[in-house]
């Protein structure tokens, strides 16, 4: 049985998770991969505000490929999450709730999450066309120049996700 | 001699790569299928039945398997009595550029690797291997390849002291360190011997075999066995969230070598292993 969730997350919600536990995730997210959190990450260090404000926020590492006409989104699954390790813990530590990707995440980026409280998602990786008829708006947010890495704000429905690393730490590929 | 039009060779080249990127082969369909039988907890079988679903999708909507539509990679079989009317690199490259364009398919390939890694908008250059043989013939076999897999893929020179033992331990190895990452249930190609750059070709042909195939030669049939036996005993799994099917299958291609080495590459490859041959 899944869990149903409701996006932005609860702490009280984040909290009840444990590694391996499927969720059903509904409501807003912003994507950002690669190229979009060096961008984050280079602006904070230069003392910039960011373009979004992550606090109680959930990002999805996804670059889709483009939507075909009459189609909301093309095939979007998830990208390898280690990544983003090296500017994640500073992301966490502005008060980013959640993250979905695919694999696992280093020690800095576990002990940034259980000193958050936040949560670590996996959703299926290849499993792009099936996860795109979960998403049912596409919006636009920022970087517009980096193409399929610039960051979006989705509205997804009951998208199938595996709690990855839990707001304890419990690591779920490392059992 | 036989003439080949450089239209031809493009339209043959953009027919492929939109089909191989929305269509897998019925050798990982029956793999995945044979893979949810045995398994048997119920993240195994959720995932593995998410992927036949997201394939069926795939192909019945004519969309990407996956959203990393990969880089271009070409093995051409180009017979030495084939003239092409045309531009042959210009003809593939226009090929990709166009299924890429026209067909949906991601843009992911950055003009340089280190200082501007800009996006060159159309998935162009193709990577070209071409291989001269005798004759009329001109075999084309297609496939994309994503990131995900390619990072997690090594190459090692062994000293010949290392033996076949040597080359199982760097292949295990080389698969429990990717892990999760490279979206188990996996593809393994394997190239041993000839050179360093050779061995690595031929572990990128070996993704691009059937996975119900095996080499002909049957030590390297038993060896590609037990290297798949060994790496579904480690519990990877569907994405990597433990199971008993951690690798579809492994292939190796192998070659002559030098005295003095064992070359090994291993190229991992996802389970969306996408692949098409055409002959013209």
């Amino acid at each position: 049985m899944s869990i149903k969730l409701t996006l932005p997350l609860k702490k009280e919600d984040i909290k009840k998770l444990k590694a391996g536990d499927s969720v059903l995730l509904s409501g807003e997210l912003y994507t950002a991969r690669d190229a979009a959190h060096k961008r984050f990450y280079d602006m904070v260090n230069n003392g910039e505000s960011l373009p979004i404000n992550v606090e109680n926020e959930t990002i999805y590492y996804v670059g889709p490929a483009p939507a075909k006409p009459n189609f909301v989104i093309g095939p979007a699954g998830p990208t390898s999450s280690y990544r983003m390790d090296k500017y994640t813990p500073m992301l966490l530590d502005m008060g980013l709730s959640a993250m979905i990707g695919k694999g696992e995440r280093n020690d800095e980026v576990i002990k940034a999450i259980v000193r958050n409280g936040a949560v670590y998602f996996a959703a299926i990786g290849g499993a792009a066309a099936l996860i795109s008829k979960s998403i049912v708006k596409d919006e636009p947010v920022c970087f517009e120049d980096l193409g399929t890495e610039s960051v979006h704000k989705y509205t997804v429905k009951d998208f199938p996700c595996i709690v990855a690393i839990d707001s304890m730490g419990n690591d779920v590929y490392k059992r | 001699m036989r003439i080949i039009k450089d239209t031809d060779i493009k339209n043959a080249i953009k027919a492929l790569f939109i089909s191989l990127n929305c269509e897998i082969g019925d050798d990982i369909t029956t793999a995945l299928t044979n893979a949810l039988k045995i398994e048997e907890s119920d993240t195994a079988k959720a995932v593995l039945t998410q992927l036949l679903t997201n394939n069926k999708i795939a192909r019945e909507e004519q969309i990407p398997i996956c959203q990393d539509t990969g880089m271009a990679i070409l093995f051409v079989e180009y017979g030495d009595k084939v003239v092409v009317d045309g531009d042959f690199t210009k003809a593939v490259n226009d090929g990709v550029r166009e299924a890429y364009i026209d067909g949906y398919l991601r843009k992911s390939v950055v003009d340089d690797p280190v200082f501007d890694r800009k996006n060159t908008n159309d998935n162009t250059p193709a990577v070209i291997h071409t291989r001269i043989v005798s004759g009329e013939t001109f075999k084309i076999t297609a496939g994309c390849k994503g990131f995900g897999s390619e990072n997690m893929s090594k190459t090692k020179m062994l000293a010949p002291s290392a033996g076949v033992e040597g080359v199982k331990d760097f292949v295990l190895e080389t698969v429990r360190t990717a892990g999760p990452n490279p979206c188990p249930p996996i593809v393994v190609g394997v190239g041993i011997g000839g050179t360093f750059e050779q061995a690595s070709v031929m572990a990128k042909k070996a993704t691009f075999r059937r996975a119900d195939s095996e080499n002909a030669d049957k030590r390297y049939a038993d060896l590609e066995q037990e290297l798949l036996n060994s790496i579904n005993e480690m519990g990877i799994g569907p994405a990597g969230l433990g199971g008993k099917t951690s690798a579809l299958c492994v292939n190796i291609e192998y070659a002559p070598t030098h005295i003095a080495s064992i070359p090994v590459a291993v190229n991992i490859c996802c389970h969306a292993a996408r692949h098409k041959s055409i002959e013209l």
